[in-house]
């Protein structure tokens, strides 16, 4: 698992590489962490271009940063989600706290 | 020809084997020439339930979770299980967003995954204690080569 990220505009991107399941989740955890809490922005958009499998803990990952961010009054968005992510967020509902942009 | 064949494979219920079991399963089910969407579904599963056996089943050390999957025909079949403390409710356990670790930002949504990305999935006592969850999917792709498959003509 690879975490990337770079603040262009006041938007905090995040790419998240690799798959992220239960062995993952405590250093992508850690590396979002991170990178939300660096620099200045004011929305943060994740990109899932390149996460090539993700489970119900990766829900449980995100939850955990929007509600960090909640409290910031930061909202987040999903982009480029595969379609077996797309239909993880779909069943869960994810897409209500963090919609997804094109 | 109906396909028959079963492989079974056990290992330490560590996090660190989610992806070898999801990669097990996948690999053993290629005879029934699954479409990529299915294999998705099959693989998202199988992390599910071992994930399950892997945070909930050993809180006071190290044990073993088995992993059996048997190709009937068209369908997959696939049991997850391990010898651990088992799990107290079973009807509470299969709601979406139920989970005995809030602290821990998980989901709780590990069951209700399961059944929408398999067609049947049964949770059951492994023995004295323990939890054995067992799931079926139809590859559709197989029930379309009318028992024609890849490798074996």
């Amino acid at each position: 698992m690879k975490i990337k990220s770079r603040i262009y505009n006041g938007t905090l991107y995040v790419l998240l590489c690799g798959e992220l399941d239960e062995h993952t989740s405590s250093y992508t955890r850690e590396e979002m962490d991170k990178a939300f809490g660096s620099g200045i922005f004011k929305q943060i958009i994740i990109d899932l271009s390149e996460l090539d499998f993700m489970d119900s803990t990766g829900i449980g990952v995100l939850i955990g940063r929007y509600k960090k961010m909640k409290d910031r009054n930061i909202p987040i968005y999903i982009c480029n989600p595969s379609s077996h992510a797309e239909k993880i967020f779909k069943m869960t509902g994810l897409y209500d706290i963090m919609p997804k942009i094109v | 020809m109906k396909l028959k064949n079963f492989m079974e494979v056990e290992f330490l219920a560590d996090s660190i084997n989610e992806s070898f079991a999801r990669i097990c399963v996948a690999t053993f089910c290629l005879p029934l020439n699954p479409s990529i969407e299915e294999i998705s579904d099959i693989k998202t599963a199988v992390s599910e339930a071992v994930t399950n056996a892997v945070v909930h089943a050993y809180p006071n050390g190290q044990g073993v979770v088995k992993l059996r999957v048997e190709l009937d025909g068209s369908d997959v079949v696939i049991s997850v299980s391990d010898n651990g403390v088992g799990i107290k409710n079973f009807n509470k356990a299969r709601e979406p967003f139920y989970t005995t670790k809030p602290d821990q930002e998980r989901s709780g949504m590990g069951f209700s995954v399961m059944e929408t990305f398999m067609d049947n999935v049964g949770l059951f006592k492994n023995g004295e204690k323990g939890v054995k969850v067992v799931m079926r999917k139809t590859c559709r792709s197989a029930v379309l080569q009318e028992g024609t498959y890849a490798g074996r003509r």
